[in-house]
């Protein structure tokens, strides 16, 4: 097997006194999805956002432990945490748009990445929202404000936003709670579509979803992972109890 | 695969990932941090400044000879009660010739006339008379210290209830529409300039005033009290609306459950709650009539004199720094000492708002989470 | 509920009433009084033109003309430092850290501290210190900067409404949502740059709140400038930053307290006062609309 694109050594957070996250360890493999499972608060937001360092702009947050990127351990003093956002893209739960136009939406990346030329500009923003299966939504009106698409367009348009800047791992965290069923579908189809060229790591409360778009699931419960897997089997044959009850629906 | 945005520029790689140094991120967090101690750094001069221009007052040794010649003409000791009455039951505005508002008179460095001996200075400071611009004078701050203390009093007396009922009103009884009306118009009132109310009180309030009570003296603490108020008003509104409406709502549907009635739940529960938030508004509002000068400098009469009826001539502190410091020179004593008056103004207001935040917004947090 | 308990209650409650309009009724009196008295004064010609015969006639256009330069140049110095000072508080100050404490307090002391003290201040710092400073370095002793001003007094007036920027930009910061932060930091933007696309452009109608208020607060406010650089009369309009300046409400207090005559210069002195509350008055209702706008937005 190849070597995985994340690793997880031993990782431990604390929100202050509490701790959120106790002692995990897990390897997640290139261009396949991997699905975070698990009941609210579980800390499987807050494990996603590890990834990239968004916790980082918490107060009070303490992390031991290594991820390791590439076999580079991002927790390292020596690592530029604002180049790391650009190879660990995310997307949110709730769309959020800036307050400018489509196209400026897509081209910030691009643009505080020093690129000015109109041109190559224009490439990457159609580029990156035909990725996002939204171009063709949205090409006669690249410079109205986003705020006037639709949830679902918000957020496929956010995912094209993150495309832009060429990242090789993209985190989601439950991008579709806040979609109607159809969005959703939408979202779902673009995530297998994108797993052809990126590594992407999904947060979901929605079992069936993960059991739809995901390779691999990780089980959460109370800040431990309790279960890691092919996606098929931790859906058919968990090896524990607990994983077996959230999967059947007797909590959570 | 031929990937446009692959040609972004930015490659991955382990030295791409290295820590950068970024000098506009550098630069501006340091500028940002920078000018955010300006507002520490203008309070500290402003400390410094003021004071620094006192200190003459206390060691004044090259001017020592003049002094002296000047005091044995004048031999003063005593009080002379009768030339503080002297200015009273007529309008007065420290400002009285017409050069000495044309500030280009006032050539710092120009011969300087020593009115008073050092000691004498501080000695008179604490005298019943304000009389700088004698051929004895005399700086006692006593009649302007009691006149702002009277000014202060009465204005509070007529801006803290009407303000706190209304906050009450606004904040407890009154329907949605009417909030949306009242609670605008005082903001507006706050942006009134004082020299718009000093004006409206001098030339409509105290003529209307006089024709109510029939008082002799048209400008005076009256007058100049219910003025502030209106200065005072928003202030002390605004602050207790924020009390009151950040009171739990648990407080007051716990009072409603039991069966008392809305008044009763406002009067006996939320308005107790809110208590150390009235607390500061009074404080905050104490602290704006104090301070205030252009009210006092129109409507007050600025006579200094001690007196407890409410409707003889006050001159306050503010407004006798603002009247005469145009007609001081730059550096004699008359010019430290209202400097003093400032430093003294200053020291004030400054610990009225201390006390209002450390004391009252602690109890008021302590009383609302219960630590 | 007893009958003698609702007769209480609703005493009670009409006391408040009571105060409540009492308030309003003072304000619309004043308003009403003002403009009686200045309507038939206040004209074009008004605005435009010089005083006369020893300020007896004639319009107050040097004194808007003055306060006009007099605002101006007070944003620019407290605008940008302003906006600054709540960047930092909001974007780059822990809330419990001791310094962002300490700023706040200052900026809140500031706020309170009587505007007398500014001008007292700007005489001591801005003109002896500073200005005479100046003088000696530059000018060989020669009196140009150390005296009373228009530069002067537009820097002590930037003091006085700094706290008034801080305070409208600080609360429009905190209304752009912290996902679009969010968005910008994943997206590999730093933090500066997150702050100079999306934080500044997101608060930009409370930067012009603040600027407003700021603007109002200093076309009204007179014991600042009462000895830093507001002149009686002057016969030309202020050409350089060592002029003084004629200023609308220095002008209210003068003519309405040491004019010749002041009965019968009464007109003028209604009509002043009118433009000035017009002035400060439009502007304020201008912020309170752009800010209930923002407040709701922000729920």
């Amino acid at each position: 097997m190849k070597q995985p694109k994340i690793q997880i050594r031993d990782l431990t957070l604390f929100y202050g006194e509490k701790m959120a996250l106790n002692s995990i360890s897990m390897e997640i493999p290139e261009k396949e999805v991997t699905a975070f499972i698990g009941p609210s608060g579980c800390g499987k937001s807050t494990f996603l956002r590890t990834l990239n360092r968004m916790n980082d702009l918490i107060p009070n947050v303490r992390i031991t432990g290594e991820v390791l990127v590439d076999s580079l351990n991002i927790y390292d003093k020596q690592i530029d945490v604002v180049n790391l956002r650009k190879k660990v893209g995310m997307v949110f739960q709730k769309s959020n748009p800036f307050t400018k136009s489509i196209y400026e939406n897509v081209a910030y990346g691009p643009k505080i990445n020093g690129i000015h030329d109109r041109k190559k500009l224009e490439v990457i923003v159609e580029t990156s929202l035909q990725k996002a299966f939204i171009w063709e939504e949205v090409k006669d009106r690249l410079h109205d404000s986003a705020m006037g698409l639709s949830g679902g367009q918000q957020q496929r348009m956010c995912i094209a936003r993150a495309l832009a800047v060429n990242p090789e791992i993209i985190l989601m965290d439950e991008p579709a709670s806040a979609l109607d069923p159809i969005s959703t579908a939408k979202i779902e189809e673009l995530i297998f579509e994108l797993k052809k060229n990126y590594t992407i790591v999904i947060v979901t409360h929605n079992m069936q979803q993960a059991a739809r778009v995901s390779d691999l699931t990780a089980f959460f419960y109370l800040g431990e992972l309790v279960e890691y897997g092919k996606t098929r089997k931790i859906f058919t044959t968990p090896d524990k109890k607990q994983t077996e009850d959230y999967i059947t629906g007797r909590f959570g | 695969m031929d990937n446009p945005i692959e040609n972004t520029g930015f490659v991955f790689s382990k030295e791409s990932l290295r820590k950068k140094f970024r000098w506009s991120e550098f630069f501006s967090e340091k500028i940002i941090t920078g000018v955010a101690f300006l507002s520490i750094t203008i309070i500290v001069l402003i400390f410094f400044f003021v004071f620094r221009e006192t200190l003459p007052i206390f060691h004044q040794k090259k001017e020592t000879k003049k002094i002296e010649s000047v005091q044995k003409q004048e031999q003063y000791n005593g009080e002379e009660t009768s030339v503080a009455k002297n200015s009273a039951g007529q309008e007065q505005y420290g400002v009285i010739t017409k050069d000495t508002l044309m500030m280009e008179n006032q050539v710092p460095g120009e011969d300087t006339i020593v009115r008073g001996s050092d000691e004498a200075t501080v000695k008179s400071l604490l005298g019943k008379e304000w009389l700088p611009v004698s051929d004895r004078p005399r700086y006692g701050l006593v009649p302007l210290l009691v006149g702002t203390l009277k000014i202060t009093l009465l204005a509070i007396l007529f801006a803290a209830p009407i303000a706190i009922l209304a906050a009450l009103f606004s904040a407890a009884f009154a329907p949605h529409w009417m909030r949306e009306i009242i609670k605008p118009a005082i903001e507006l009132l706050a942006g009134f300039p004082s020299v718009v109310i000093g004006f409206f009180a001098l030339m409509v309030m105290a003529s209307f005033f006089q024709n109510i009570f029939g008082y002799d003296t048209r400008l005076n603490a009256f007058v100049g009290g219910v003025a502030m108020a209106l200065a005072a008003i928003p202030i002390i509104y605004t602050i207790t609306e924020d009390a009151l409406t950040a009171v739990p709502r648990s407080y007051t549907e716990a009072s409603l459950a039991l069966g008392a009635s809305r008044w009763q739940t406002a009067l006996f529960v939320t308005l107790p709650a809110a208590t150390p938030g009235i607390f500061a508004a009074i404080l905050l509002g104490i602290g704006r009539v104090f301070g205030e000068t252009m009210i006092a400098l129109m409507a007050t009469g600025n006579a200094a004199m001690i007196s407890v009826n409410p409707f003889e001539s006050v001159r306050t502190l503010a407004a006798t720094i603002g009247a005469e410091m145009a007609e001081v020179v730059f550096g004699d004593t008359h010019y430290s000492v209202l400097f003093l008056i400032g430093s003294l103004l200053f020291i004030f207001t400054f610990c009225l708002n201390a006390l209002a935040e450390f004391y009252v917004k602690g109890r008021l947090v302590k009383r609302f989470q219960g630590k | 509920m007893s009958k003698k308990n609702r007769i209480t209650g609703a005493l009670f409650v009409g006391t408040t009433a009571f105060s409540a309009f009492l308030i309003i009724a003072v304000i619309i009196i004043l308003l009403v009084v003002i403009i009686i008295g200045g309507k038939d004064t206040f004209s074009w010609e008004f605005l435009t033109s010089f005083p006369q015969d020893g300020m007896m006639k004639g319009g107050i256009f040097p004194a808007i003309y003055g306060t006009a330069l007099l605002v101006v140049i007070m944003s620019v110095a407290a605008v940008p430092f302003g906006t600054i000072t709540a960047i930092y508080l909001t974007e780059y100050a822990s809330e419990t850290s001791i310094l962002a404490q300490t700023i706040r307090f200052a900026v809140r002391t500031l706020a309170t501290v009587p505007s007398i003290i500014f001008g007292l201040f700007g005489l001591g710092f801005f003109i002896k210190f500073v200005g005479g400073g100046m003088d000696d370095v530059f000018l060989g002793g020669q009196l140009k900067w150390g005296q009373p001003n228009i530069l002067w007094a537009s820097l002590t007036m930037s003091l006085l409404t700094l706290p008034v920027v801080i305070v409208s930009v600080e609360e429009a910061i905190r209304t752009v949502p912290r996902e679009m932060r969010e968005a910008s930091l994943a997206l590999g933007a730093t933090k500066w740059e997150t702050i100079r696309r999306i934080v500044i452009p997101g608060s930009r109608s409370g930067i012009m709140t603040g600027t407003i208020l700021a603007v109002s607060r200093g076309a009204g406010e007179v014991a600042p400038i009462l000895f830093t650089g507001a002149a009686y009369y002057l016969a030309t309009l202020p050409t350089s930053l060592s002029d003084q300046f004629m200023n609308l409400g220095y002008h209210i207090y003068i003519m309405a307290t040491q004019s010749a005559n002041v009965d019968q210069t009464l007109p003028i002195q209604f009509a002043t006062t009118l433009v000035l509350l017009m002035l400060t008055f439009m502007l304020n209702l201008t912020a309170v609309i752009i800010r209930s706008r923002l407040r709701r937005k922000a729920k």
